[in-house]
């Protein structure tokens, strides 16, 4: 693929899916156990992703992001694997072949069902990092490493998306993740969250005034 | 409304309402929830044509540069003034009314001292909206569905409540997925109680309502200014309000949620032919002679749709310049003194402001607060939230002239600095004609006001926030915002020292760095020579009143005087470049009880050794 095709105007797509589909790129992934995907067809399309981009001898953030994710691993329990993926995508392909990145993921044992370790062509790596983690800042975008702090997460059914910075509290991170799954449509269940909620807001309050805080104190209704 | 409009588009767009229905209904049955939606009929239908429209149209693709439009073919439109209602039903209480389908938060403070005499109701909605005559019809959100939203006409003294539904449509199918549907509205400036400040943690869905209460009240009132109900030198007059839900402050703002809020006072009564002794009479009439001009720049995809940047939490820096909501208008002025109220809404460009052919700026009020004398400035520099309001006269123009209101200022996409401009047609945000006479009766008196007393025996002591930038996440104190984590305990009714600091590694950028509840003047400005920089100096004219934002730019200091009054709860510190504070350059810190802070423990602040307390005043 031509290094300067990202910075082009790709032709009009039509329907949504195409759309996506294009900005995402279709690029064939091998996984840590060298099976072969298409990015947007196989590992994104229907599904909710936890995408960040590492590298295997990444001596910065990256094996701190790993231990970080692996605890968002265990907090999504019962939904990795199911409509929720996590794909840690290597920034160095030419280093980290598929082999390294199975070593990569044992060394760190987050060799685990639903979360796969990407290489692919360099090139349409890049594409990848740029069309998700891009600043639109060529100082930041062209240096790599920038690039290794976020996680990108994406609703496909929704088509919604948030960047958050992936040493985020674990707590922040199922936040979001939880954020692009469709807000609950029903009005009652709705109010009981709200009223927990209340709780929530009225015991902080209670705490920066310095009292305690009783619970039934809220007026509800 | 927009099911009117909608029949405006071909075949094609029924088609897809077809298919965005099935799609609805599909996602409502696998959530168990058809039936529910349904009975929220009218948000629903709203819901239903705006999003079609979005989904088939909206482009994902970031265009570069937006095609060419003709400059100046339409006139500036005035956003409309809010109107009050008699009653809300339900009855805003003081306890969130969750029975009657209030979103969560808590209690309001001081309820029974500021009782709500005026109410609003503003339905927080999908429209759509044409940005210029050779642009087509684009789905937006607004306030009341309008871009930007409606102006608040307000009365200092005179707490008012106003209820934000949020009708935003349910799990949209976003263009390309670009804003989110929650709601949080900050009242920029405003001296808010922390349940009604809009916190970035605190938004709420669609199908609930949230009455933020704003008592509108002069800051002190509860701090030593009791007898005149606050400190009278705390008068503020422009303030703007918008969507502030954490990680999509930049793409909802982008989308639209956002307007102004006027505040008008027993001086700047808001009418030129005030007889009152305190009045200034300065130039008057709401989109007469008092003029909006709320900036934001757009990027529009090939086919005339507004691109909003698919990456979550990041909206272009937009290369069309608008002005209440429309790219380049024309404003027709008589031969005779106008008050503008500028602000930069963001999500991220810098502004440089300048008039062609020259002439000053006469500058009354940097963000929304009057200096105590005009300024003549030849040109305004606007950070994200900046605003001024400047007097031009035109009273010694010619009928027929045309004088055009440039920015001089590029922008890497992102938030490098300006550079110098190319002085073509592209780069003129406005033009004003001067199409006749009128009388006048405004002045622009040489004192405006008095600032307050800045009282250094005060400061309790320092606190230092650094600015940086670590693996491509903007930080505060090496640190990610999270809204659960509060960094500064700060007790009320005591003074501190902010020394706000950037020490970027790449050179360049501008934080607009915002500071809720409680604005500052600035002490100095420079980073110190210890630290490599040029040394603290006193900050430069335009900076010299009352502020509430504060640029720092590449490797900079500004040392602020902080006073923390009134309000107890949850605050927030940001830059105010909204991709930045989206990537989560921002801070919460709490005002606590009067003895409760945190100086004896918290290693960011270093006490100042001359303090007494008793001593202050």
């Amino acid at each position: 693929m031509d290094r300067r095709k990202f910075l082009s105007k790709p032709a009009t797509e039509t329907s949504a899916i195409a759309q996506k589909r294009s900005y995402l790129t279709n690029a064939v992934l091998t996984n840590q156990d060298g099976q072969q995907f298409k990015f947007y067809d196989d590992l994104v399309k229907g599904k909710i992703v936890v995408i960040n981009m590492m590298y295997a001898n990444c001596q910065g953030i990256c094996p701190a992001v790993t231990d970080n994710l692996k605890r968002v691993y265990q907090g999504l329990k019962g939904r990795i694997g199911v409509d929720t993926f996590m794909y840690s995508i290597t920034l160095k392909p030419e280093q980290d072949t598929a082999a390294t990145l199975k070593g990569f993921a044992r060394m760190h044992r987050a060799n685990l069902p639903g979360w796969q370790f990407l290489t692919g062509d360099a090139d349409e790596i890049e594409t990848i990092r740029f069309r998700l983690f891009r600043w639109d800042h060529p100082g930041l975008d062209n240096n790599v490493d920038q690039h290794t702090g976020m996680l990108f997460v994406f609703n496909d059914n929704l088509s919604r998306n948030c960047k958050t910075p992936a040493m985020s509290s674990v707590r922040s991170l199922l936040d979001t993740v939880s954020w692009m799954d469709p807000i609950p449509v029903q009005a009652e269940r709705a109010r009981k969250n709200a009223a927990k909620m209340v709780e929530d807001f009225e015991r902080e309050a209670a705490w920066a005034r310095g009292e305690k805080w009783a619970k039934g104190a809220v007026a509800v209704g | 409304m927009p099911r009117k409009q909608s029949t405006e588009t071909s075949g094609k767009k029924k088609r897809a309402s077809g298919m965005s229905r099935r799609r609805v209904l599909k996602l409502g049955a696998a959530t168990g929830g058809a039936a529910a939606i349904l009975t929220s009929t009218k948000a629903f239908r709203t819901h239903f044509d705006t999003t079609a429209y979005a989904q088939t149209d909206d482009c994902l693709v970031n265009p570069g540069a937006s095609a060419p439009t003709s400059a100046f073919v339409q006139a500036l439109p005035m956003p409309p003034v809010k109107a009050s209602v008699p009653s809300l039903n339900p009855a805003p209480t003081k306890h969130a009314n969750i029975a009657g389908g209030e979103a969560a938060r808590a209690q309001h403070q001081k309820w029974s001292q500021f009782l709500p005499q005026v109410l609003y109701d503003v339905h927080t909605k999908p429209g759509v909206h044409r940005f210029h005559p050779e642009l087509p019809l684009t789905p937006i959100w607004g306030y009341d569905g309008i871009v930007p939203g409606p102006t608040f006409i307000v009365q200092q003294g005179v707490p008012v409540l106003v209820r934000f539904h949020n009708d935003l449509p349910l799990n949209h199918f976003g263009s390309g997925g670009w804003a989110i549907e929650q709601d949080v509205i900050h009242l920029h400036n405003g001296h808010t109680a922390s349940e009604s400040d809009g916190f970035a943690g605190d938004f709420y869905n669609p199908g609930f309502f949230k009455d933020n209460h704003y008592p509108n009240v002069l800051a002190g009132f509860a701090s030593g200014f009791e007898e005149t109900m606050g400190d009278p030198k705390e008068a503020m007059n422009t303030l703007w309000y918008h969507n502030h839900r954490a990680d999509f402050t930049s793409q909802n703002t982008y989308r639209g949620l956002a307007g102004f809020y006027w505040m008008f006072d027993n001086r700047d009564t808001g009418n030129e032919n005030d007889t009152s002794q305190d009045a200034l009479r300065l130039p008057s009439g709401y989109g007469v002679h008092d003029i909006p001009l709320i900036l934001s720049s757009k990027t529009f995809c090939a086919d005339g749709k507004l691109f909003g940047g698919p990456n979550g939490g990041t909206a272009p820096a937009g290369d069309k310049f608008c002005v209440n909501g429309v790219v380049q208008p024309f404003l027709n002025v008589n031969r005779r003194k106008y008050r503008f109220r500028i602000l930069n809404t963001g999500p991220a460009r810098v502004w440089t402001l300048t008039l062609d052919p020259a002439r000053p700026f006469k500058v009354i009020a940097t963000d929304g607060n009057l200096l105590e004398h005009p300024i003549d400035s030849p040109n305004l520099i606007l950070g994200a939230a900046e605003r001024y309001d400047f007097v031009l006269d035109f009273s010694d123009t010619q009928i027929g002239d045309h004088i055009y209101l440039r920015n001089n200022a590029t922008m890497n996409v992102g938030g490098t600095p300006p550079n110098p401009n190319p002085p073509n047609l592209n780069n003129i945000v406005m033009e004003f004609r001067v199409v006749g006479d009128e009388a006048d009766n405004s002045q622009v008196p040489e004192t405006l006001c008095q600032y307050p007393d800045l009282n250094l025996n005060e400061v309790v002591g320092t606190r230092i926030w650094n600015f940086d930038l670590v693996g491509g996440v903007f930080q505060i104190n090496g640190k990610i915002f999270d809204e659960n984590r509060s960094d500064a305990q700060i007790a009320r009714n005591t003074t501190e020292r902010w020394i706000l600091r950037s020490a970027l590694p790449v050179a360049g950028w501008v934080h607009p760095v915002h500071i809720h509840f409680e604005e500052f003047r600035i002490l100095s400005r420079g980073l110190p020579v210890s630290l490599g920089g040029p040394g603290e100096q006193a900050p430069p004219p335009l900076e010299t009143g009352r502020k509430d934002v504060i640029r720092l730019t590449g490797r900079d200091q500004v040392e602020i005087f902080m006073r923390f009054r009134d309000f107890k709860g949850k605050y927030l510190i940001h830059c105010h470049n909204m991709n930045h504070e989206d990537t989560t350059m921002m801070v919460r810190w709490d005002i606590v009880g009067d003895d409760d802070g945190d100086i004896a423990s918290n290693p960011n602040f270093i006490p100042n050794p001359n303090y007494r307390k008793g001593d202050a005043s």
